[in-house]
């Protein structure tokens, strides 16, 4: 059974069009890293999702609607809605007490668990924790929720390297199963790339990319032209261009490797590199680059 | 890509079979509004410790004054219930207080402060989540008023006979205090004030829940703003006496003719000393006229409207 299954999802705020027909689909078991512009669309396609907007089209949540079996749903899934939403005047033991008493998935034992490999004192306020700490928190209360699906929002927006790295280390090693979903939105997609096995690029209410880690690879990559092969390589329809150190690195969809291997130096790109390939050539100009190697 | 765990082991595996537990969302949410609202409690306690302290300064200057009181006559028992009404009325007064302030928060701060986010990410529906939040004034607050006033007027009873011993007036002197008479309409007092006044905590939870700013300010001025259109505009007072009624008319409902008792049982002589606060005993209840009335019905009504649209916004409102 597919995780989500979205078909002609729509949300429009007055005379902007927030979603513009979204389809997809997630298979379960899979982390899908959503990533896109600010006001693309990724925040209203995860509230939609989690049945906290109403919406147009058909979506499906674990086989649920998420706006009419909203209260079901959340049994099932969990959500990490941008950072620092814990509130501020409860204790860290109290957080524990109210989740432990309204959620049927909640173990409390392994979120102590989790606790106690910080410096989080039970006793203390949310208000008197480091950003970093109350997403340790945070995160400690959901990893002991067995839910379904996941959904994290720019999860680690304003932190350090410290806890950002820590945040997606602790997810991979502790939670994620191969049956649980996670979808997860960030603007560090280089730090995710390495842990999801899905990507979806979004833009302006639609999705511009959606395919798996391992067809990724196969079908994007990146060359380091030598010199004496630019134009060589310019010839064989690169999906974008950029001049680094004053070499040609040229990104291409579906090209073989054995092509380009005599070029020069072939990769798999980062997806932020790919990011910038299928949105910049639709949104910002034509780099420079392209026509002064050119001539 | 790696997806081996590692050394994290000390961990307990992940509770993936085992069946889901019993929860109670309603319970933990009430308590979770009492975690957050400490006022909740400490303000009725505080004005209660103040009215102690002072009651303590006022005898200590009495007995200063009047060493010995026994050569004066007995005091009635309407007097003897002053200090007990007083108190009962205080507390009730500030439990009010404290409730519009609750009322007008409950929704707001949890959209301002984004922590909605996080309740929402819980398996605690909305319904669910305006009602522990109605319940505050609706029963939280009643009840903690009333133990607070309880537990008040037995410190009161408590310093009287401490105050009397060393004056030298009998130990029965206080038996003639109504305790009976006291806590029946205090009891009464707070249900059918709480009931006459469900439509105003509803429009303050409604407000509270759509209001982007200000929900004091959206909460009273509309209201005050159709007073005066009506006045000017038709030259009448239909809304207004409407509102007042709201607000008072809950005591002329409940109770026998309010106004004739204070004279009747107050006397000429507590006039005089100046003491506004009327005695009012079982006899002055009116409860089969309080059921009766329409108002009360419709009030309900309207609070109970006012509750499904304070749950409609929740559904939908963003945070702020």
């Amino acid at each position: 059974m597919a995780c989500i299954e979205a078909r002609g999802l729509r949300k429009t705020y007055g005379t902007t069009v927030a979603l513009d027909g979204v389809d997809l689909r997630i298979e379960e078991g899979r982390i899908v890293g959503l990533i896109g512009p600010n006001g693309a669309g990724k925040s209203t396609a995860l509230n939609a999702i989690l049945g906290l907007t109403a919406y147009e089209g058909e979506l499906k949540v674990l086989g649920r609607n998420p706006w009419t079996e909203r209260n079901r749903l959340m049994t099932d899934v969990c959500f990490i809605a941008d950072v620092a939403v814990l509130p501020r005047w409860m204790k860290v033991s109290q957080a524990l007490d109210y989740v432990a008493g309204v959620h049927p998935r909640f173990d409390r034992a392994r979120a102590e668990g989790f606790l106690a490999r910080t410096t989080i004192k039970r006793t203390s306020r949310i208000r008197e924790l480091s950003k970093g700490m109350v997403t340790q928190l945070h995160l400690a209360l959901v990893m002991a929720i067995d839910a379904k699906l996941l959904v994290l929002d720019e999860p680690t927006l304003g932190l350090d390297l410290l806890y950002r790295k820590q945040f997606y280390d602790t997810l991979l090693n502790d939670y994620f199963d191969h049956t649980r979903t996670v979808i997860v939105t960030t603007h560090q997609v280089e730090e995710v790339q390495d842990i999801l096995t899905d990507v979806m690029f979004i833009d302006r209410g639609r999705i511009a990319l959606d395919c798996s880690m391992e067809a990724f690879e196969t079908r994007y990559l990146e060359l380091m032209a030598l010199p004496e092969h630019a134009a060589a390589a310019r010839a064989l329809g690169p999906m974008s261009e950029r001049q680094v150190f004053g070499r040609s690195i040229l990104i291409y969809d579906g090209v073989a490797r054995e092509r380009l291997a005599p070029l020069g130096e072939v990769r798999t790109p980062s997806i932020a590199d790919l990011f910038v390939a299928v949105m910049g050539g639709k949104s910002a100009p034509q780099p420079q680059g392209a026509e002064g190697t050119a001539a | 890509m790696t997806l081996e765990t590692d050394a994290m082991s000390d961990l307990p595996p992940a509770a993936t079979a085992t069946a889901p537990k019993a929860t109670r969302p309603l319970f933990w949410s009430v308590r979770r509004e009492l975690w957050e609202n400490r006022s909740l409690y400490f303000a009725p306690a505080t004005v209660s410790a103040v009215m102690l302290i002072a009651m303590v300064i006022g005898v200590g200057r009495i007995l200063a004054a009047h060493p010995d009181l026994s050569r004066h006559d007995a005091p009635n028992p309407a007097m003897l219930a002053l200090p007990y009404d007083f108190a009962a009325v205080a507390i009730m007064l500030t439990s009010f207080i404290v409730a519009i302030f609750y009322c007008l928060g409950a929704l707001h701060n949890e959209r301002r402060d984004r922590s909605i986010l996080f309740w929402k990410s819980l398996p605690v529906s909305d319904a669910t989540a305006v009602l522990s939040k109605a319940l505050v004034p609706l029963a939280v607050l009643p009840a903690i008023a009333y133990v607070t006033t309880v537990v008040t007027q037995l410190v009161i009873l408590l310093l009287s006979m401490v105050a009397g011993a060393v004056a030298g007036l009998p130990a029965s002197t206080w038996m003639q205090t109504p305790f009976g008479d006291l806590t029946l309409v205090l009891v009464y007092g707070l249900v059918t004030q709480t009931l006459w006044l469900a439509p105003f905590w509803g429009w303050l939870l409604l407000v509270s829940a759509w209001s982007r700013r200000a929900p004091f300010l959206w909460a009273f001025l509309p209201p005050l703003a159709v007073c005066l259109v009506e006045k000017v505009a038709l030259g009448s007072s239909h809304f207004a006496d409407l509102l007042g009624y709201r607000i008072g008319g809950g005591f002329h409902e409940a109770f026998v003719e309010p106004m004739r008792n204070v004279v009747r049982t107050t006397g000429p002589h507590m006039v005089v000393n100046g003491s506004p606060f009327p005695q009012v005993g079982v006899g002055d209840l009116d409860p089969a006229r309080f059921i009766l009335a329409p108002g009360l019905w419709a009030g309900l009504a309207v609070a109970v409207a006012f509750f499904f649209g304070a749950v409609w916004l929740r559904r939908r409102r963003e945070p702020i």
